[in-house]
């Protein structure tokens, strides 16, 4: 009996992937920032311009090197593209209280987010970070990367090109 | 009978609006990933790997959300074909582990789940379900929670589940039922009319009550027969304020008696205070932490031990290390039982332009934590049994658990070149955390890593890690080189070699060499990995478990859309 219901929930799953073809846009979830403000994701998506979403925690190195490369290139980047950066951290009570200095002494300029039980990562699927999501104008994932090496910014820069053309 | 409800619920939950959207310019979407990894193995005495009668181990989980306005449901299929090493060997099969179905409305006033949920209330010392699944560690509650913010400024939680214990081709709860409520007040936002969105301090308050009930019975010390209380409670108070630059944070927590396997069936109430504070400008960041916490282990089953059932989460107070030497050797874990501790961390950023800053700027940060035992005092006689002992003080015991000082230094030389050293300096009570079984008492260690990075030509770039710990206690020392090429955005390629080449026996100074080769496109990831594995604790985000040596390939997988 238990093996039927499985299988009827994946029938049931595999009905709704053919009929629901919509682009993935943001899932709500109430998040706080590093001004203590509650934030909806499902707000971050600014009208008309694109937002770059980063997972990224303390205790992870290739995303510190992604946050900070970009850190170097983000006003570049906004002038030509408008593009805002979120960066979410999955840091859990063991290092929540690192971030803010972390981020303030590395002079990050993005909105950060603490995704502090990981509720908006599982809302994305975020498996492992980093993990990087290109939200379009009208708040619609456009492009995701679940890694970083370096260089990687550059198709990063190519895709927000692709958003304001 | 009740799984099979919540199944059916969600499974007709799911087609019904399925088919209901059909069409309509208001669909919802579809979002999932899998993950797989499988490891093959062969037996290699020389690092005591052995080989399992499966001879490979195989993990998946596949998840999938049904997203349609505020409603979503979700499902998590897992397989255990048979589990791999390191993870706990009684997940078997393969079926459907967590569940849930969730209405959240568009305003955030009303939120409500069925089935599988995950929570933290404040900093989770008196509860956290979550999730570390290369750990596999899930405590997930499964029952109902309802989350209610009738204005702005106050949410209150409520919930009422059973936990995640096991795997057997399903979900397996443990015996105990966990009710609690948790109320958080945003002064700010509740005091909106007066002005508060202005004020400069933001200031949250908030509590906690949490109760599990677990069925009773005596248990006999000595001539003494005790009864088992059924219903224990927890509760905790915080306060957060934020002003400036500046941060501070109080939590305090109780627990009413709950004779535990932790805590050797004493009837001692639980204690916890925890305070941070913290200051940040634009370049700089100090934190500062202090962490007493009392007998605090907090269960739904009173006599399960290590990952099985918490209902609460303490973490360590000593930095997550990243790097192989420092992460995985030596890290500490909370003496669940009792201890007290304390943190202070610095960054700061050189500015660039100047003598020490370089072109680039250069990044500093050191770190310090210690923990010892509590402050107390051994009760004797028929006290000494029920009740165990009395805290002196919040200070610190006499017994040193841990001092971790870290200090890192990073910096850009230029476009194509950039470098990072870091120290470490260890002690370590390898009786308080029990990491190693080779060596009993403070083990003394430096760690020094220099890692470079090198752009060799257009999106390639190498990077590289020569780690050496060097202690005269237990395994001696270590070295550890690492090398990782890129090219962006598709490629990678690593090779590790771990090398104990200190060891006092000579026959275990052996080589761990592995390498590695990967492809990432977008949200998909595989790679390919061959090698030695060195026995050892694997930590994510403070919580470690023991893996056992190795040898063989490794393929891993996965994805999301």
């Amino acid at each position: 009996m238990p093996r039927f219901h499985s299988f009827l929930m994946l029938i049931c799953a595999l009905t709704l992937i053919v009929g629901a073809s919509e682009a993935q846009s943001l899932p709500a979830v109430q998040l706080k920032n590093l001004a203590g403000e509650t934030i909806s994701t499902g707000d971050l998506a600014t009208e008309g311009q694109p937002t770059l979403i980063c997972f990224w925690a303390t205790w992870c190195s290739p995303c510190k090197r992604e946050l900070n490369n970009y850190a170097e290139l983000y006003e570049d980047w906004q002038d030509e593209t408008g593009v805002n950066i979120v960066a979410v951290s999955i840091d859990d009570q063991r290092s929540i209280r690192r971030v803010a200095p972390y981020v303030n002494s590395v002079l990050w300029d993005y909105d950060v987010l603490l995704d502090l039980n990981k509720d908006f990562a599982r809302a994305m699927q975020v498996v492992n970070v980093p993990h990087t999501f290109l939200v379009n104008g009208e708040g619609d994932i456009v492009w995701q990367h679940n890694n970083y090496a370096d260089g990687d910014e550059e198709e990063v820069y190519e895709e927000l090109l692709k958003l304001v053309e | 009978m009740k799984r099979i409800a919540i199944l059916s619920i969600i499974a007709l939950g799911l087609s019904g609006i399925a088919w209901s959207q059909g069409g309509d310019s208001e669909a919802g979407t579809v979002t999932g990933n899998v993950q797989m990894l499988w490891q093959s193995y062969s037996e290699d005495p020389a690092i005591g790997a052995m080989v399992p009668p499966e001879k490979t181990g195989f993990n998946a989980f596949g998840n999938l959300i049904y997203n349609q306005g505020g409603f979503s449901a979700g499902l998590r299929y897992e397989s255990y074909l048979s589990a791999v090493l390191g993870f706990p060997g009684r997940f078997k099969g393969s079926g459907v582990g967590y569940r849930f179905a969730r209405y959240a409305d568009p305003d955030g006033k009303v939120d409500f789940t069925v089935g599988n949920f995950y929570e933290q209330f404040g900093s989770g010392i008196v509860l956290r379900a979550y999730e570390e699944r290369a750990l596999g560690i899930d405590n997930a509650l499964d029952g109902v929670r309802l989350i209610l913010r009738p204005v702005d400024g106050i949410e209150v939680k409520a919930l009422y589940g059973r936990q995640r214990l096991d795997f057997d081709s399903r979900l397996i709860n443990g015996p105990g039922t966990v009710r609690a409520v948790d109320g958080t007040v945003d002064l700010n936002y509740l005091l909106a009319e007066q002005g508060g969105n202005d004020w400069k301090t933001k200031v949250t308050l908030g509590a906690s009550f949490v109760s599990k009930f677990q069925a009773g019975g005596t248990i006999t010390k000595d001539s003494l027969l005790l009864t088992l209380p059924e219903n224990v409670g927890a509760w905790s108070y915080r306060l957060d304020a934020l002003r400036g630059g500046w941060s501070a944070g109080i939590e305090y927590a109780g627990k009413i008696n709950d004779p535990n396997a932790d805590n050797g069936y004493i009837y001692r109430n639980g204690e916890a205070l925890l305070l941070n504070l913290g200051y940040t400008r634009r370049g700089l960041g100090v934190s500062l932490s202090a962490k007493t916490v009392d007998n605090m282990s907090f269960r739904s089953d009173r006599d399960v031990l290590l990952f099985d059932l918490p209902i609460n989460y303490i973490p360590a107070i000593t930095q997550q290390h990243t790097y192989n030497l420092a992460a995985t050797l030596y890290p500490y874990a909370t003496v669940i039982s009792g201890e007290s501790s304390a943190s202070a961390e610095i960054f700061y950023t050189i500015p660039k332009g100047t003598k020490l800053g370089g072109k680039y700027g250069t990044k500093i940060s050191a770190n310090f934590a210690a923990a010892n035992d509590l402050d107390t005092t051994n009760l004797a006689g028929v006290e000494g049994l029920v009740n165990g002992y009395e805290r002196n003080s919040w200070g610190f015991g006499p017994t040193k658990f841990v001092r971790d000082f870290n200090v890192q230094v990073s910096r850009k030389e230029s476009k194509k070149f950039k470098w990072k050293y870091s120290y470490y300096n260890f002690q370590f009570n390898t009786l308080a955390t029990p990491v190693t079984t080779t060596f009993k008492g403070i083990v003394y260690a430096d760690i020094h890593v220099l890692e470079t990075q090198i752009k060799t030509r257009k999106r390639e770039s190498l990077r590289t890690e020569f780690q050496a710990l060097f202690t005269e206690q237990d395994k001696g020392d270590w070295a550890t080189v690492v090398a990782e090429y890129t090219w962006s955005p598709h490629w990678f390629a690593s090779v590790i070699d771990q090398y104990n080449f200190g060891n006092p026996d000579e026959s275990a100074r052996v080589h761990y060499l592995y390498a590695a080769v990967g492809r990432i496109d977008g949200p998909h990831r595989l790679s390919i990995g061959y090698g030695k594995r060195r026995e050892g604790i694997f930590c994510i985000g403070g919580v470690c478990r023991a893996v056992p040596a190795s040898n063989g390939f490794e393929v891993n997988f996965s994805s999301s859309f």
